[in-house]
């Protein structure tokens, strides 16, 4: 009882001040931010002390905790639905801005429309948002299996749940609102990133404080990987959003870092957020998922101690890569460009690994979407991590750099490797989340599939198509000795490639909306679509469970 | 392990033990293939920090055995590029602007920089097709024939030179026309309006009109309108419309008066980008010959019976 009215009252508490925030802010932006805050404080109030009636409570007097012989997953249900709802938001801002590129007309005249807030909006929201969301579910998911334990600090648990959904929800208003930091994949003003870094440390407590209450004598490689991610990703967070708040009631900040040194902390934490956010997790998705779905065991045991520690080990010092022929001395330049080159092999190695498991399963490329889904999402990943290494040698990137190869560099990674097979992991996820017999339909994954295959391939070959002109004509000198385009002159040339990226765009949101429909009958317990079979992976539901210890008598 | 040497059937290797939520491990050794890539790269670039500048030092760094510097590279490209172009530079510098055109080869040459320097510092204003980017933008075509200062290479050149009303500069190009919503009435300018109009032979005579023009206009456009290039007054005859051709285009242009600038670009430019940028402009299909057309004639026709265009 005392803890609950601590609680509510602590939540109550925050609220106020941060309605009194709202009062005296600076500027009107931040004054919304707080009313949003305060608004997500009174909720929390709300369910502290709803929930309080009835389970929690009683569960606490009786001392008897919720059904520990079932696993948590009430956050990872959540967390399934806002990685669907999040993506579907990412995707559609994604198609929009792509659009504006051909049809400027649609940034509407509005502020708030224009591309240069919805482009953040896009990119936060598919990584940090789908991206997000998707490793935390999965990450509670996998981690409370490969320990047989439940998860540590359940409140706590909900608690990173639901206050990375206020993260989005300050960091997406904020864009639109035209708040920001100023730097890339990190845009959020000082006070988001303070609130973030808290949610994170509770996500750590809760990731790790289920390992070390783990009932199995060793830590499954997708655990290291999950680790890795969630450790980095708060140091680099830290780092290179230290800044000075001009006003503690305003949304504007300072970079503590200045010229040269913000631009390689802002690329080091940049790349190392492709490297660990997008690689690193989503990777310990693949270790887990791809065997269970295949119900193969994992290729190499040893191919996964050196990949993980070469790849994270090489990973950290390639964001210089981004600076070639910049201010940035050339010393820091070469070692950025070696240590990418070095990091192809420890990439490929989670290709390989997750490739080979299919040994003695192959046929199931042909019968099974779900599995056809994670091979083609491995074939990207191989793909990327091949060309970001090549696209770091200089003199590739004097010829890439600043045009749209990178773009499409980073969507053969993003759609293919991320995107598939985090709808790999949906897939697998929700009939077992809901106590379904299977999907809905294995026959709309196929079309999802083909779907999204489809628009990766409109989308990559056009934008490297799009960069290799841009590239070749922002160099292309005549006979005499000068320039031959004009900067508008490539955007000319290239307005035909946009649109051929805006179809692909198209088609991957396209086979998404099927994904919701299938996920959607799914949850809601529908029939099972009539349709020809396919492969399907049975569940064992009474396997599923933690080990419980049993008290001595 | 006590199962050390069970065997995965499909694959023939064996198992390391470990199970976790039914996924177990084999002992497949690392492909040779990828090892040996890997220590491939790795060696690789050992050899490169060798080579180019790698390793932080107390201040500075290791320059690396090729002596490589970015700085360095950017230099020696440019030099190479310099290089390439200074007979033509020098061509250009001592060639005077009225003999150009005379010697084919060194006007190509010139129309070539000129255009690669169009595209650097003028498109921005008079698009990149030098069409003013559309009629009425307020920023002149430069493929017509009709100029407001002269048409020749030597005035095109001064244009450039010295720019249009370009701040606090003595020997920049300027003219102004009053905001004539301060002296006429509303209904007086109206009239003046349809008379402009009238003169572009796109609307009625207006009597009113006429004697306001009369009495307000000729000084700078002439008794016809034909406009005054000593004082870069605008033809209204020919129907260019450099503000936009409407009735309520120009009746704001009468109201407001438009002062449009251009900056002058000797104080950014060499003599011979200019020289270069006056090749390309009075290329573009209305450069003139002469140094000054007399007004009568300009008034005809826009000055198209003596342009240089072919």
């Amino acid at each position: 009882m005392d803890r609950l009215v601590f609680r509510a009252g602590g939540w109550l508490l925050l609220g106020l001040l941060a309605l009194l925030a709202a009062a005296a802010a600076a500027d009107s932006g931040f004054a919304i931010h707080m009313v949003i805050a305060a608004l997500a404080c009174m909720i929390a109030v709300w369910v502290t002390a709803s929930k309080a009636d009835y389970g929690a409570m009683a569960r606490g007097i009786l001392k008897t905790p919720a059904d520990e012989s079932r696993y948590d997953d009430d956050p990872i249900r959540w967390g399934v639905i806002a990685t669907v709802f999040w993506g579907m938001a990412g995707f559609l801002a994604g198609l929009f801005i792509a659009l504006q590129l051909v049809f400027p007309v649609l940034n509407l005249n509005l502020e708030y429309t224009t591309f240069g807030r919805l482009r953040p909006l896009h990119t936060s929201a598919v990584i940090f948002a789908f991206g997000g969301n998707a490793l935390i579910a999965t990450s509670f998911y996998i981690v409370q299996r490969t320990c047989r334990a439940r998860l540590a600090f359940p409140g706590l648990a909900r608690f990173v749940f639901w206050g990375y959904q206020l993260f989005i929800v300050l960091a997406a208003t904020g864009y639109l609102l035209g708040i920001t930091g100023g730097k890339e994949y990190a845009e959020p003003e000082w006070y988001v990133d303070l609130w973030l870094t808290i949610v994170w440390v509770a996500y750590l407590a809760v990731f790790v404080g289920t390992i070390v209450k783990r009932k199995e004598p060793h830590i499954y490689v997708a655990n290291w990987f999950f680790l890795s991610f969630i450790i980095t990703i708060a140091m680099l967070h830290i780092v290179n959003n230290l800044a000075v708040p001009a006003s503690f009631l305003g949304s504007k900040s300072y970079s503590a870092f200045a010229g040269v040194q913000d631009a390689l902390t802002q690329w080091w934490y940049g790349h190392n957020a492709v490297g660990f956010f997008l690689t690193a997790g989503f990777l310990a998705m693949m270790y887990y998922f791809v065997p269970k779905q295949a119900e193969r065991p994992v290729y190499s045991y040893r191919l996964s101690i050196i990949h993980f520690w070469s790849l994270i080990f090489l990973y950290i010092w390639a964001g210089p890569h981004h600076l070639h022929y910049t201010a940035l001395p050339d010393w820091a330049q070469t070692l950025g460009m070696v240590f990418s080159v070095m990091l192809w092999m420890p990439s490929w190695g989670g290709m390989i690994n997750g490739l080979m498991t299919l040994n003695g399963a192959w046929d199931k490329i042909r019968t099974d979407p779900i599995i056809r889904m994670m091979v083609l999402s491995l074939a990207f990943y191989g793909m990327s991590t091949f060309e970001g290494p090549m696209m770091s040698i200089k003199a590739v990137n004097s010829l890439s750099h600043y045009t749209d190869w990178t773009i499409g560099h980073v969507h053969s990674g993003a759609l293919g490797w991320n995107g598939m097979i985090t709808f790999a992991a949906l897939y697998y996820l929700v009939p077992r989340l809901w106590g379904r017999k299977r999907l809905y339909s294995l026959r709309m994954v196929n079309w999802h599939f083909w779907f999204a295959t489809l628009g990766i391939v409109f989308y990559a070959a056009s934008m490297w198509v799009a960069g290799i002109t841009q590239g070749l004509m922002w160099r292309e000198y005549g006979t005499d000795g000068y320039l031959v385009n004009s900067f508008v002159d490539t955007v000319v040339a290239l307005q035909p490639m946009y649109l051929v990226r805006a179809l692909g765009g198209a088609l991957y949101l396209a086979g998404a909306v099927i994904m919701v429909i299938n996920i959607w009958k799914t949850i809601a317990g529908s029939p099972l679509r009539e349709e020809k079979p396919m492969t399907e992976t049975p569940h064992n539901e009474e396997a599923d469970r933690p080990i419980v210890a049993v008290p001595a008598e | 392990m006590s199962e050390d040497k069970r065997i995965d059937e499909p694959t023939g290797t064996d198992f390391v033990g470990h199970e976790w939520d039914g996924i177990e491990e084999l002992n497949t050794p690392l492909p040779r293939w990828w090892l040996w890539t890997f220590y491939l790269t790795v060696i690789w670039s050992l050899v490169y920090v060798v080579l180019y500048p790698a390793w932080p030092l107390i201040s500075g760094a290791t320059a690396g055995t090729l002596g490589w510097t970015s700085r360095g590279q950017l230099e020696s490209e440019m030099q190479a590029a310099q290089q390439q172009r200074a007979p033509i530079l020098a061509a250009l510098a001592q060639t005077p602007l009225e003999d150009l055109p005379a010697n084919r080869q060194l006007m190509a040459t010139a129309i070539e920089g000129g255009k690669a320097a169009f595209k650097v510092h003028c498109v921005q204003c008079h698009g990149s097709g030098a069409d003013g980017i559309r009629p009425g933008s307020g920023y002149p075509n430069l493929n017509d024939d009709d100029w407001l200062w002269g048409g020749s290479m030597s005035e095109i050149q001064y244009t450039l030179e010295h720019g249009i009303r370009s701040p606090d500069h003595e020997d920049t190009r300027f003219s102004q026309m009053p905001a004539f919503g301060e002296i006429l009435s509303a209904s007086e300018i109206d009239a003046v309006t349809s008379h402009t109009l009238n003169l572009a032979g796109e609307g009625p005579a207006n009597a009113t009109g006429a004697q306001l023009y009369e009495q307000n206009c000729t000084i700078c456009h002439g008794t016809t309108g034909q406009g005054d290039r000593s004082q870069g007054a605008p033809n209204l005859t020919d129907a260019i419309w450099l503000f936009g051709g409407s009735r309520d285009d120009i009746r704001t242009t009468i109201v407001n008066s438009r002062q449009g600038v251009m900056p002058r670009w000797n104080d950014k430019l060499d003599p011979v980008t200019i020289k270069m940028l006056t090749a390309y402009v009075w290329s573009l299909g209305g450069g003139e010959q002469s140094a000054r057309p007399d007004a009568t004639q300009a008034a005809t026709d826009g000055g198209s019976s003596d342009a240089g265009s072919e």
